[in-house]
């Protein structure tokens, strides 16, 4: 493409009088077709040179092929699947399950006065302890199985939610209360059209950092004490030195990540469609 | 429309304040004492320097000052719209629910639509507030006020943050719409001109009280070039204490033109 565009420009330019550079001269320069993957590339090409060349120990990082190999196994006998399977549910069921919650309490402490006397002190203080905290108490309480890794999963996520949510809530300008007052608007009307719709791009905020928090808790939890998923998956790995899976397991993680960022985005995209971004 | 302005004509004035008093401080009043009468479709134009209350007034007509300090009686008609300076489109409503936005008749987008025609923006009814510009954003916002066919319309400087030549378009516009919609209309501006282009009264307030009070019997053809118009100006300017460096004798284009540029 710019091989082709490059030349044509040179001939027009040559042409006319305009000779004004066609670039800002203190910006950053034209955009790189897919910079982003470029970087990625680089990255792999220097793992794939590193092992071929044996600059790279296989016993640190195992050579790229026989990851490749190792995912093909695992995929073979159903084990990746079955791991991704179970992580996958668990973060998805925690996830939804905080995103709830910290919906409904933003609402509650948003909408009311009462509700955000009662409701956000308490939220301040839980959001100051860390939440990979309070896992010894909660397998106390809910022992080591699912629900106590759902319920870790769910409290690092609502906190996030919560927190941008009640902000947009509280943020959104006097100047549409006032019109919508001169319009005869009702409460309800008014929360329908202005509050929540205005209080949207707080709350997508809050997901997308919802999303990077369960996938945390997900890992921890998995690795502490798990009998399944791809944390168990990478501890067993871990115990035996066989860096191959651990590896897999890892491009696993960064897949989920990848794609669960890719998916907020995209309702980000459809919900925001109002908004005049600086990329458009 | 017709059959309400007769309706409220029999009603007497439109708008009836008496004794207002409003005040933010202990210190001094904003309002103090004001009387004012509007009649069913009469413009009127309220002058006054910074801090005269000119913005008081109109929310408090528009029963936007709750919580504020005060006596006095406020009369205003059921139907009352409220044009601000900024457009106050909701951003996350494409311009035709924004025009319709609270209305319950089941003709709502109908009547949204035709209100869109009315002030040039037939077409656009799908479009993003951010997509328009900021005269056309005020043109919507017109729409909304009048698709709600008002007996009385507060504007707060509506064209306060538009270029001069899109207000001078907006102008004819908002002349032509009254002349058709008929609402009673309270116009708070800075601007001596632009209130004597549009008003049929201009009422200038000092110190929380009406000051001033005239009627403008210009006809409905208004030219700056008119000296009726200059002299109107330049009386209107010393009651508002500012000093006309010109006297108040007809002058051409470009006696303006440099009193522009000196300003």
């Amino acid at each position: 493409m710019t091989t082709l565009t490059a030349p044509a420009r040179r001939a027009i330019s040559s042409g006319t009088e305009d000779v004004r550079p066609t670039r800002r001269r203190l910006g950053p320069g034209k955009p790189i077709r897919f910079g982003g993957l470029i970087g990625i590339a680089a990255l792999l090409a220097a793992w794939v040179v590193g092992s071929a060349t044996g600059l790279l120990d296989p016993r640190t990082l195992t050579e790229p092929w026989t990851v490749v190999a190792t995912a093909e196994t695992l995929i073979e006998n159903g084990r990746l699947q079955e791991s991704l399977v179970t992580s996958g549910i668990r973060a998805a069921l925690g996830l939804g399950l905080g995103v709830a919650v910290g919906l409904v309490l933003a609402l509650v402490s948003g909408l009311s006065r009462v509700g955000e006397t009662l409701i956000d002190g308490p939220i301040q203080v839980k959001r100051s302890i860390p939440t990979l905290a309070l896992i010894p108490l909660l397998i106390l309480w809910l022992g080591i199985g699912e629900p106590m890794k759902v319920i870790t999963i769910a409290l690092a996520v609502f906190v996030p939610i919560y927190i941008h949510t009640h902000n947009g809530l509280r943020t959104i300008e006097g100047r549409y209360a006032e019109l919508a007052e001169t319009l005869g608007v009702s409460r309800t009307e008014f929360i329908r059209h202005v509050v929540l719709p205005g209080a949207m791009p707080g709350f997508l905020l809050g997901l997308r950092f919802a999303v990077t928090s369960s996938l945390l808790a997900l890992v921890v939890v998995e690795v502490i004490n798990a009998t399944s998923g791809i944390g168990h998956m990478i501890t067993l790995a871990s115990s035996y030195g066989q860096t191959d899976i651990i590896v897999v397991g890892l491009v696993v993680y960064a897949l989920l990540g990848v794609s669960a960022d890719a998916v907020v985005r995209l309702i980000e995209r459809k919900a925001l469609s109002w908004r005049r971004t600086l990329a458009s | 429309m017709a059959s309400h302005t007769g309706e409220l004509s029999t009603h007497g004035p439109a708008v009836r304040v008496q004794d207002l008093h409003r005040s933010f401080n202990e210190a001094g009043g904003v309002l103090n004492g004001l009387d004012l009468e509007i009649a069913p479709g009469e413009f009127v134009a309220l002058l006054g320097r910074s801090g005269s209350g000119k913005s008081t007034l109109l929310r408090s007509l528009a029963g936007l000052d709750r919580g504020v300090a005060g006596t006095g009686r406020v009369e205003v008609p059921e139907k009352v719209s409220v044009v601000f300076q900024d457009s106050r489109l909701l951003p996350w409503k494409r311009v035709l629910d924004n025009v319709t936005f609270g209305l319950r008749s089941s003709d709502a987008s109908e009547r949204g639509l035709q209100a869109l025609d009315e002030v040039g923006l037939a077409g656009r009814e799908k479009a993003w507030p951010h997509e328009l510009s900021g005269g056309e954003q005020q043109r919507a916002a017109l729409a909304r006020s009048l698709v709600r066919d008002p007996e009385l319309l507060l504007a707060d400087e509506p064209f306060g943050a538009l270029d001069a030549l899109t207000r001078i378009r907006m102008h004819t516009l908002l002349r032509k719409l009254c002349e058709v919609h008929r609402p009673a209309v309270l116009l708070v501006t800075h601007d001596v001109d632009e209130a004597i282009v549009l008003a049929d009264r201009v009422i200038v307030l000092d110190g929380g009280v009406v000051r001033h009070d005239a009627r403008i019997e210009l006809g409905t053809r208004r030219s700056q070039a008119d000296p009726a118009f200059a002299r109107l100006r330049a009386e209107l300017l010393a009651e508002l204490g500012v000093e006309d460096d010109h006297d108040a004798a007809p002058r051409p284009a470009v006696g303006r033109l440099s009193e522009r540029a000196a300003s």
